[in-house]
């Protein structure tokens, strides 16, 4: 705020602010004090970096905070990472522990059966979920979107987001009261005189499950990028249709969904860049209903080898080649989108 | 992303001006009584998968509990009410303990969260400071990949805060996205409103705390609310880092005596074995008591996202 670049634009000296230099330690040796700026004479736009640093410093210290907190838990884990290349006891100091090489991520290279169980469940996972999950809210957002009536869209819209913003822990809970053994299903079999049915903890149900909570969860909060989307597309290209004598399904093929080609090949990058990530605190929370067996991804790999299981240096390997290959993933997806000519998730440079 | 719209063409006015207009708006493209029938069932059956379990989840929590365990542990319409449960749940056990603990968590967190992002956001949209594309490449790289749960953990565990309320709080106090969107908001004010602030002798945080936080109360409580959520249904972190089971919130307990049934005792309770309302009641109505307060803020969160949410994100 004093002696801005900006301020001096609007004519007033710099010698005349009377906001004092700050004097803490960040700062160093205040060489810009004997800043000889003559007043009127607009600054050259690159002063020294310690001059703008003293100038931005109320924007910096404002920032630091917030990008503390970044640093400290999203970046600061990155670096402790090395303990995948050590044999981490809880009890040694960090970065005490023996260095031990590529020795914990023998799992992997050699095929631990655990670990390409977990892996063959998260990518088939995936792939069921990419082929059910996501087109299910294109074709609510199309539904949605054909509605006439304003009130009734807002009343459907408004009951369908809702499950977005419960937590996994209600969710699941609330499947079970539903579908589980003393659940309203098996209720209404048991005095509709009928045998009950075991879907809950059945690990042969166990993927139509969690695909049918994630479906039921946020197939409609989905919606709300789709139907944004929808909105944009301009009015007058259904009128030049109709006017052609296109027909309601022609004018969704050659009209809606080359509108919505951009978001869906996006989306779509993003659920890839994902493949190696299945809702873990889903799984988790139903792992011993179903069976380590069926339900063992990734994920709760490392949780139940690493936290639970005290295997540190194995778990935090897998879960750094884990992190990897999903950054590699995101970026083959998007340079698969570029060479269709899309822009992507980010733009080619 | 609509590479067919010409950019004229926007300014016309939408498809569908008026909310009351009546059917017939466009009389030509109408759709035929049968497929307006099949839209309205399938969106009554979509509507309905997800309220019936709410019913039936408030139903079984207020019944009479003969009538529950009569039933066999599941009430869709309730004969008579019976708030029993419920009394001895806020009765100062195990569940009143974990909501004192979850709303702490809950408003603390969304204040740190909100003061936190708000002056980041406000720092990254005043292009031309220093260092402000680096600070920007530093949050957006966020966005790109997660730090490995081992890591993590040990992270929180170097800073002492295994067994803190604070584990369940800074980890997750800052979102990138939600930064994001923040900056994209505060950038579109109108920059005249902030040089003329300058100009009357206001400091960079004066232009933050009187010009920009009162221009962005839309935003600051859609995101607000969405970080008030996140804290509020936070339960991974809470399983990693709390152990002492009078600091669990209450996602903790629900997993614990919902979804894993474990039997709830009368001492965790703090009732008299007699009184004790049948599992199922106790279990549904945990149920409620978690979700009410989402349930609460729906319609606020609702009023605004489309705007708040969208219209950062999009344009980010």
């Amino acid at each position: 705020m004093s002696s801005g670049v900006r301020r001096r634009g609007v004519g007033r000296p710099a010698g005349a602010d009377p906001v004092p230099l700050p004097r803490t330690g960040r700062d160093g040796p205040a060489r810009g004090r004997d800043d000889p700026a003559k007043p009127g004479i607009p600054v050259a736009p690159r002063a020294g970096l310690l001059r703008r640093i003293v100038r931005d410093r109320v924007v910096l210290l404002m920032a630091l905070p917030g990008l503390g907190v970044m640093l400290a838990f999203a970046y600061l884990p990155l670096l402790g990472n090395f303990i995948a290349f050590q044999e981490y006891l809880p009890f040694v100091p960090l970065g005490r522990s023996a260095w031990v090489g590529f020795d914990n991520f023998s799992v992997i290279f050699n095929g631990d059966q655990e670990f390409l169980n977990a892996v063959g469940n998260t990518l088939t996972i995936t792939l069921v979920q990419v082929v059910f999950v996501f087109p299910a809210p294109i074709l609510l957002a199309l539904l949605l979107n054909s509605l006439m009536s304003e009130r009734l869209k807002k009343i459907v819209q408004s009951i369908l987001y809702l499950p977005h913003f419960l937590s996994w822990v209600i969710v699941v809970a609330i499947f079970q009261q539903m579908l589980g053994g003393g659940g309203m299903l098996n209720n209404a079999l048991r005095s509709a005189g009928q045998g009950t049915v075991n879907i809950l903890g059945n690990p042969d149900a166990f993927i139509a499950v969690i695909t049918s909570q994630v479906m039921w969860k946020d197939t409609g909060w989905a919606t709300i990028l789709f139907l944004a989307v929808l909105a944009q597309i301009s009015p007058t290209l259904y009128e030049a249709a109709s006017v052609d004598g296109a027909s309601k399904m022609r004018q969704l093929w050659h009209v809606t969904l080359p509108g919505m080609r951009g978001i869906i090949i996006m989306l779509l990058i993003l659920r890839l860049g994902d493949s190696l990530t299945v809702g873990f605190e889903q799984i988790l929370l139903q792992q011993k209903a179903f069976g380590r067996e069926a339900s063992e991804v990734l994920d709760t790999y490392v949780y139940n080898n690493g936290i639970v299981g005290g295997q540190w240096g194995v778990a935090a390997a897998v879960g750094l080649v884990k992190g990897l290959v999903g950054v590699a993933l995101v970026y083959g997806a998007n340079k698969v989108a570029h060479v269709f000519g899309e822009s992507g998730v980010y733009e080619k440079r | 992303m609509t590479t067919l719209t010409d950019p004229r063409e926007r300014s016309r006015p939408p498809r569908k001006p008026s909310r009351r207009s009546p059917r017939g708006e466009r009389p030509l493209d109408a759709p035929s009584l049968p497929v307006r029938g099949l839209k309205g069932v399938v969106l009554t059956v979509l509507c309905a998968i997800v309220v019936v379990p709410f019913v039936g989840i408030v139903a079984t929590s207020v019944a009479d509990p003969h009538e529950v365990t009569q039933a066999g542990g599941f009430v869709l319409w309730p004969t008579s009410l019976d708030l029993s449960t419920y009394r001895t749940l806020f009765a100062g056990g195990v569940v009143t303990q974990a909501l004192v603990v979850s709303g702490l968590v809950t408003l603390g967190g969304t204040f740190v969260s909100l003061t936190l992002s708000t002056m980041l956001a406000y720092a990254l949209s005043r292009s031309g400071t220093v260092g402000n594309r680096a600070m920007l490449l530093l949050v957006l790289l966020t966005l790109l990949f997660t730090p490995g749960l081992i890591p993590t953990y040990l992270t929180v565990k170097q800073f002492g805060l295994l067994d803190s309320l604070w584990a369940l709080i800074l980890p997750t106090a800052v979102s990138g996205f939600n930064v994001i969107v923040l900056r994209s908001f505060f950038m579109n004010i109108p920059r005249e409103l902030i040089d003329s602030a300058r100009i009357d002798g206001a400091g960079e945080f004066g232009i933050f705390w009187r010009v920009v936080l009162p221009l962005s109360r839309a935003v600051l409580a859609v995101i607000g609310l969405f970080y008030a959520v996140g804290y509020w249904n936070n339960f991974f972190n809470a399983l990693l880092y709390i152990n002492d089971t009078a600091k669990w919130p209450l996602q903790l307990v629900l997993r614990t005596f919902v979804v894993n049934e474990a039997q709830l005792g009368s001492s965790q309770l703090g009732a008299s074995a007699e009184a004790l309302p049948p599992q199922e009641s106790i279990q549904m109505a945990i149920l409620v008591i978690s979700i009410v307060p989402i349930l609460l803020v729906y319609p606020f969160l609702q009023r605004h996202f489309s705007k708040g949410m969208l219209t950062g994100a999009v344009k980010g």
